[in-house]
């Protein structure tokens, strides 16, 4: 018993500390290759921790291209997606789950349905749109459809909503509230860390969003960082100490961001199942 | 009566009022580009001048251009080897973590980050890694004297060194699995254990039945992102060695937005529609021989 109970309990650990020494190396590996020279980046052993430590990277990537401009963009850009998605797919959600009329069950199925189609089958079209809008080159086609509600946060808001006890809205009716005021001053207060993980998920998902700002992006007084940081790529293509820097310096906000919402992503995961 | 009637009204119109974003959003973009897609699939169209009908003629060049089967056979490819393999690897860390190990917050924290990582940066942090002269890997490899390949120089492995990459971004997969583990009601594992079922008994016959949905879900949203891959192949390889990793959707991509052919990109995606439709439907038909809902 004693032996193979100690393995049993240690096995685990073992197996646990070898995969995520795996999982956690590339990321150690980035910062370590921006914190070194080109001449010692191509030795054999590598140096694992950089000898001297080398900032100079992380200053140079900036006369090379305008990283601050691109920071900035994506800052507008994903506040207002923020504001937009989550604010508007509450009000959808609460309509779904709180208020009763006819059509409503079909309407939910269709959007449902929606998170069902590639998004290649829209893209082409709305492309076209915005072209014809003369919206090429500018912000509007990543912002503006983020205020008309988002199909999968209407679905996670709806849940929450519909957890919620019917008293609270039967009193606030009593009182003379109308529907306005009791989403706004009952529903939204109520599901505050739902909406804290939709805002979450909104950031992450625009900081990240590539798809959308190569097509729509033209000139790099407009790139956002997931395009100017392309673009970077295919002038310094083996420069790999600068591309190094400039990737960590792109993914820094967004871990610093889950590291102090590590709690509203997980819940955010394990309620809807999506992965971003 | 007439009160109770108006009310009703009130709602509905309520109702109507707050979900007025999403229908607004949803005729705009999502209906009217759909509708257009659908008739631009069967046109001839770059934008600069009107649309001009051509029946099935996209359909019809779709079966004969090599491309588009090359693009197709990659992204299966991609999609067979990579999804059992996230699913296998996910489910194997998330039954790791079930073992109430100490500091589980911090091994599912290191399993998650990767995943976080916004995907250009980790495409240029790949192509680091998988270069094949001073990329970690090969290192390491060489370390215990094996030759690595290419990796993304080579047609042979461009795409496994694409699907290895994608295997280190499994993180919300392992959660849900960990969610689901935890959902497993205890008490069936003491009765098994009263009856004198083994470790592995019971997990033949307890944890994998009732983990059937979770699979089931991940495996029906895994293969649908799976056949949309695009980001990782456009900024790593640009869809080669000699398009070995030109993917279906980056082909879409290439059609529309370069070569401007707006009504053949529209009708593969609609193919690509069917065949994410047709996948879906069929794996919830077989789903009834396997998935557990107990």
């Amino acid at each position: 018993m004693g032996k193979h109970g100690i393995l049993g309990k240690i096995g685990p650990h073992i197996v646990l500390l070898l995969l995520s020494a795996v999982f956690i190396t590339p990321l150690l590996w980035m910062l370590s290759t921006a914190l070194k020279t080109n001449r010692q980046i191509f030795v054999f052993p590598p140096e694992i921790i950089p000898n001297p430590v080398i900032w100079e990277n992380f200053v140079d990537i900036f006369f090379y291209a305008p990283f601050h401009i691109y920071f900035q963009n994506t800052v507008f850009i994903v506040v207002l997606n923020v504001i937009g998605a989550t604010f508007s797919s509450a009000m959808v959600a609460y309509g779904f789950a709180r208020l009763r009329a006819p059509g409503r069950e079909i309407l939910f199925i269709l959007v449902l349905s929606t998170m069902m189609l590639p998004y290649m089958v829209w893209m082409i079209p709305l492309y076209v749109v915005f072209v014809r809008l003369g919206w090429i080159n500018t912000f509007y086609p990543l912002i503006v459809p983020a205020f008309f509600g988002n199909p999968l946060f209407i679905f996670l808001l709806r849940q929450f909503l519909l957890g919620i006890p019917t008293e609270l809205e039967d009193a606030a009716k009593i009182d003379g509230c109308s529907y306005i005021g009791i989403f706004t001053r009952i529903m939204l207060p109520l599901i505050k860390p739902a909406l804290t993980t939709v805002a979450l998920f909104t950031f992450m998902n625009t900081w990240n969003d590539f798809l959308g700002p190569i097509l729509y992006l033209q000139t790099p007084n407009n790139y956002t960082l997931a395009v100017g940081l392309q673009v970077f790529l295919t002038q310094h293509t083996a420069d790999w100490a600068l591309l190094m820097a400039a990737s960590s310096l792109v993914i820094a906000p967004v871990i610093v961001v889950f590291f102090f919402a590590q709690k509203q992503f997980i819940k955010g995961i394990v309620l809807t199942g999506i992965k971003i | 009566m007439r009160k109770h009637s108006s009310m009703w009204k009130s709602e509905t119109a309520a109702f109507y009022f707050f979900i007025s974003p999403w229908i607004i959003g949803f005729l705009a973009f999502t209906a009217l580009p759909i509708f257009s897609s659908f008739y631009l699939s069967f046109t001839r169209y770059n934008i600069s001048r009107p649309p001009v009908g051509i029946g099935l003629g996209n359909y019809a060049e779709l079966l004969g251009d090599t491309l588009f089967s090359t693009s197709l056979y990659n992204t299966v490819y991609y999609a067979v080897f990579f999804v059992p393999l996230g699913i296998v690897l996910a489910f194997g860390l998330a039954l790791l973590l079930n073992q109430k190990v100490a500091g589980l917050a911090v091994y599912r924290t290191v399993f998650y980050l990767p995943s976080i990582v916004p995907v250009v940066a980790n495409a240029i942090l790949w192509l680091w890694l998988l270069n094949p002269q001073w990329g970690l890997i090969n290192m390491g490899l060489r370390f215990f004297g094996i030759d690595g390949p290419r990796w993304l120089g080579s047609m042979e492995w461009a795409k496994p060194a694409i699907i290895l990459m994608s295997l280190w971004t499994v993180g919300p997969m392992v959660i849900i699995y960990l969610a689901g583990l935890q959902g497993v009601p205890q008490q069936l594992y003491e009765a098994a254990e009263v009856d004198g079922a083994s470790k592995l008994r019971s997990f033949f016959s307890i944890t994998l039945p009732m983990m059937t949905p979770t699979i089931f879900f991940t495996l029906i949203t895994g293969l649908i992102g799976a056949f949309q891959i695009f980001t990782q192949a456009y900024v790593m390889t640009g869809g080669g060695p000699v398009n070995s990793t030109l993917f279906y959707v980056l082909y879409i991509f290439r059609n529309a937005f370069n070569y401007l052919r707006m009504g053949y990109a529209s009708s593969m995606a609609w193919i690509l529609f069917i065949i994410i439709l047709v996948l879906t439907l069929v794996q919830f038909r077989i789903s009834k021989r396997w998935v557990f809902y107990g």
